[in-house]
């Protein structure tokens, strides 16, 4: 066998390799990245989404952040305008998690309609630049 | 001065399409004085971002609040040095930066190579000057860093408080810095391709410039793990976030074309390829800004979103379709000169090197463009993180990182049995004694042990090949060790600097195996009470909770949480972690309330403090103890990549690459210039 054709095999052989992995990979680790109307428009037709790993990307509705820093436990919901679930989270919160924040939350939605939250994200508006409305505008 | 550098702007877009179009007419019509116009054109618009460059430092460094770009991001509070790095860290201002940064990569180009290459020449100016263009006319026509208010507010919003740290006022230009360099390289490529002068000439003219674009990613992208490591307080440094990857895409494509171009030189095989790498790295680097700048892929890290997205994404399809037709149209005159002999040779260890380099990459472009795809494809977003990462990339990691061993020492076209057992037998018996070593130890992670192992392999080779090159030169010319060593490095920097480069990367690895065994630890405490953590390596820290202070310091508000840290027993200091409230000069406060990390680093592990508030009110505060072991390596390594690149691109100094350009210089560009 010349020596060209045996590099194909063998390239052949780890593309093949690394194609698994990122098969499997995103079979087993990848999940849903959705807005609160969407999981409500799932739900709806039946699909099954209760216990299912995802993440919800939505805004915190102001007033609702309770902190029970004893069990440090983080009680909150999200919104994108339409659709609105309760969330439960426990651990610490980033310093950029405030009222009005935009958040990803990854975790499982349960069966009583809360959403238990493993990770918590948030950003304002953007890191590199001020959030436009809250705090932002008022210096000018 | 802010209506100047306004002006100098618009200037500069009229300049930049005039040198554009008399590049390519001067270029494909062969009219010698439209191609000098064009690299006039160059300097030129150089002249003119500079000055638009300094209308926006002095508006910054005068607190011009009437100009909206300065209001967004300074304030009369914030340090000097801070406010110089407001020129980049916003949209606009970074846009400015990018594009002058370009122009003076292209002029410092022109001025490199007057005189030479002049069949090149031409389309190298008008591709810088189509890049400028691009940034100019993107300022200009949508993102103004001059732009008024219609007002002066009396102070500015000041600068976000993550940014306010050492690392990151000089990660983002490094970052930059890479991407925008790149430029060069990929228009030299497309010179080459549209003159049609295919030779190696075009390779030699751009050696130093891909080195400096590597040196330059790798050091934006250290400098942004450290960054995150110890400014955003999640333990971590790496945390495969799309921008991080869009960083990592560029490096890994040029990190494959430093490597591929050697089998080019030698042996005049893989030009289609190398001219791909390059495209694809100019590609992968305006893709880097895309995503940082549209907010198509949700990140921790995009700038606020706008439309500014489009106008890359138009040009970035624009530059692949014109660079890869190219490509295809030239596709029949970049035939092989040879072609590989056999498998246990360099050139076959180098060509895995690029498959696993590009696959890496492709799978990290892939999982960042996941949630995209499976929308397209599937109609619902779904993400992957670190575990679809490090799922397919330690493998790939470790291939490499072996592939690293084996390239520099094994022999051109086909190795000798006597040549593998020469130059491999001392680096297998460390690799064995390490992995028994640690085998031994019962370290749970397998993947770190293999780690661990191919490190040892890869020092092997290297310290091996420093050892009998320092020895030859000692017999050959009677040196004494320290100066046969100084010269062995000074008269073969690109080999003993890619050395160097090499132990970096491998003190990473290690570095990267500590993440294996990282702990964590929330606690709550009294002042007086007490937490213990078991560390990897089997200390116990005691921390002690201290109290919260509260007081104010330059720009902010700050309550300070201190512990005392022991040791088995043994005190080792105070460790004081703090919350950051800024303020404006009027003493209102700014952005969310940030934090300070304490870190005790030494050279087994890292023990991480984060005060994550206090219970309402009282003293009773919350912390986030981290350990991961090993990660001092990772900077350290990160410092040794970098002085290895510096030696490998110090200039002078003869050698072989110094005799191999100039016999390269092929006699056609010369008797251009006589003409």
């Amino acid at each position: 066998m010349k020596a060209g054709t045996k590099f194909v095999v063998g390239g052949s052989l780890v593309l093949l390799t690394v194609g698994y992995l990122m098969a499997s990979g995103i079979r087993e680790t990848g999940v849903y990245y959705l807005t609160p109307s969407e999981l409500q428009h799932k739900l709806a037709t039946g699909e099954s989404m209760y216990d299912v790993g995802m993440k919800l990307g939505a805004r915190v509705v102001r007033g609702s952040i309770q902190r029970d820093v004893s069990s440090q436990t983080i009680t909150f919901r999200i919104t994108d305008g339409t659709a609105s679930y309760p969330v439960v989270y426990r651990g610490l919160a980033p310093d950029t998690f405030t009222d009005e924040a935009d958040v990803v939350v990854e975790g499982r939605l349960q069966r009583d309609g809360t959403f238990h939250a493993t990770t918590l994200l948030a950003k304002c508006g953007s890191r590199y630049e001020a959030a436009p409305s809250d705090s932002g505008t008022g210096a000018y | 001065m802010v209506d100047l550098g306004n002006i100098a702007l618009w200037i500069a877009l009229l300049i930049g399409v005039w040198g554009t179009a008399a590049a390519f007419v001067g270029g494909l019509r062969g009219r010698p004085e439209l191609a000098a116009s064009a690299e006039r054109s160059v300097y030129v618009v150089w002249g003119l971002l500079a000055l638009a460059s300094t209308a926006l430092l002095y508006a910054l460094l005068t607190h011009d609040f009437s100009v909206e770009y300065v209001a967004a991001y300074t304030s009369r509070n914030l340090p000097l040095w801070y406010t110089w790095s407001a020129f980049y860290a916003g949209q606009k201002g970074s846009l400015l930066f990018w594009a002058i940064v370009v122009a003076s990569f292209g002029a410092v180009a022109m001025l490199a190579n007057r005189g030479k290459y002049r069949e090149l020449m031409p389309y190298v100016a008008g591709v810088v000057l189509i890049v400028v263009t691009f940034f100019v006319a993107t300022m200009v026509f949508s993102e103004n860093p001059f732009r008024r208010l219609g007002f002066t507010p009396a102070d500015g919003n000041g600068l976000n408080p993550q940014l306010q740290n050492p690392g990151m006022t000089i990660h983002p230009p490094m970052l930059y810095l890479g991407y925008t360099s790149i430029t060069i390289p990929f228009a030299f490529a497309i010179a080459a391709l549209i003159s049609g002068r295919l030779d190696t000439g075009w390779i030699h003219a751009i050696r130093k410039w891909t080195i400096l674009s590597w040196l330059f990613l790798s050091c934006g992208i250290i400098l942004g793990m450290w960054w995150a490591y110890v400014e955003l307080g999640w333990g971590g440094y790496w945390a495969w976030d799309p921008v991080e990857n869009a960083s990592l895409l560029p490096w890994l494509t040029m990190s494959a074309f430093l490597h591929s171009v050697m089998i080019q030189e030698k042996r005049g095989m893989l030009k289609k390829w190398n001219l791909g790498l390059i495209i694809g790295s100019f590609l992968l680097s305006i893709f880097g800004t895309f995503i940082t700048r549209s907010g198509v892929i949700a990140s921790v890290h995009s700038f606020a979103q706008s439309s500014i997205g489009y106008f890359f994404l138009i040009f970035l399809v624009f530059a692949a379709v014109a660079g890869f037709s190219l490509l295809a149209w030239r596709w029949p005159r970049l035939q092989a000169e040879s072609e590989l002999e056999s498998m246990v040779s360099r050139e076959a260890a180098f060509l895995f090197n690029n498959l696993v380099l590009v696959t890496i990459a492709f799978s990290v472009l892939w999982g960042t463009l996941f949630p995209i795809l499976s929308e397209w494809l599937k109609g619902t977003k779904v993400t992957v993180g670190p575990p679809f990462f490090n799922q397919v990339n330690v493998p790939l990691g470790l291939l490499l990182l072996l592939l690293t061993g084996v390239g520099p020492l094994i022999a051109w076209r086909k190795a000798s049995p006597q040549n593998l057992r020469r130059q491999f037998q001392w680096p297998v018996t460390a690799m064995l004694v390490v992995i028994a070593a640690l085998a031994a130890l019962r370290l749970s992670d397998a993947w770190a042990i293999v780690a661990c192992g191919l490190a040892a392999f890869v020092t092997g080779t290297v310290v091996q090949e420093f050892i009998r090159g320092t020895g030859a030169r000692m017999r050959l010319h009677g040196e004494k060790p320290a100066l046969a060593f100084v010269r062995l490095v000074g008269r073969n920097r690109r080999r003993y600097g890619g050395y160097v480069v090499h132990l970096g990367i491998v003190m990473m690895f290690v570095g990267f195996t500590g993440e294996a065994f990282r702990t964590d630890r929330e606690a709550t405490l009294r002042p007086g009470q007490a937490v213990e953590v078991r560390s990897p390596y089997g200390h116990t820290y005691r921390l002690e909770h201290q109290g919260v202070s509260q007081y104010e310091q330059l720009n902010r508000f700050v309550s300070a949480a201190s512990v005392d840290v022991y040791r088995d027993g043994r005190y080792l200091g105070v460790m004081k972690s703090e919350k950051r409230q800024h303020v404006n000069s009027l003493g209102q406060p700014t952005f969310e309330p940030s934090t300070e990390v304490a870190i005790r680093s030494d050279l087994r592990e890292d023990l991480y403090l984060v005060y994550a508030g206090s219970v309402q009110g009282t003293e009773e505060a919350v912390y986030r103890i981290t350990i991961t072991p090993l990660v001092w390596w990772v900077w350290y390594g990160g410092m040794v990549l970098v002085l290895g690149g510096l030696v490998t691109m110090w200039p002078g100094g003869g050698g072989p690459t110094a005799a191999s350009r100039r016999r390269a210089e092929p006699a056609g560009y010369v008797a251009q210039v006589r003409a």
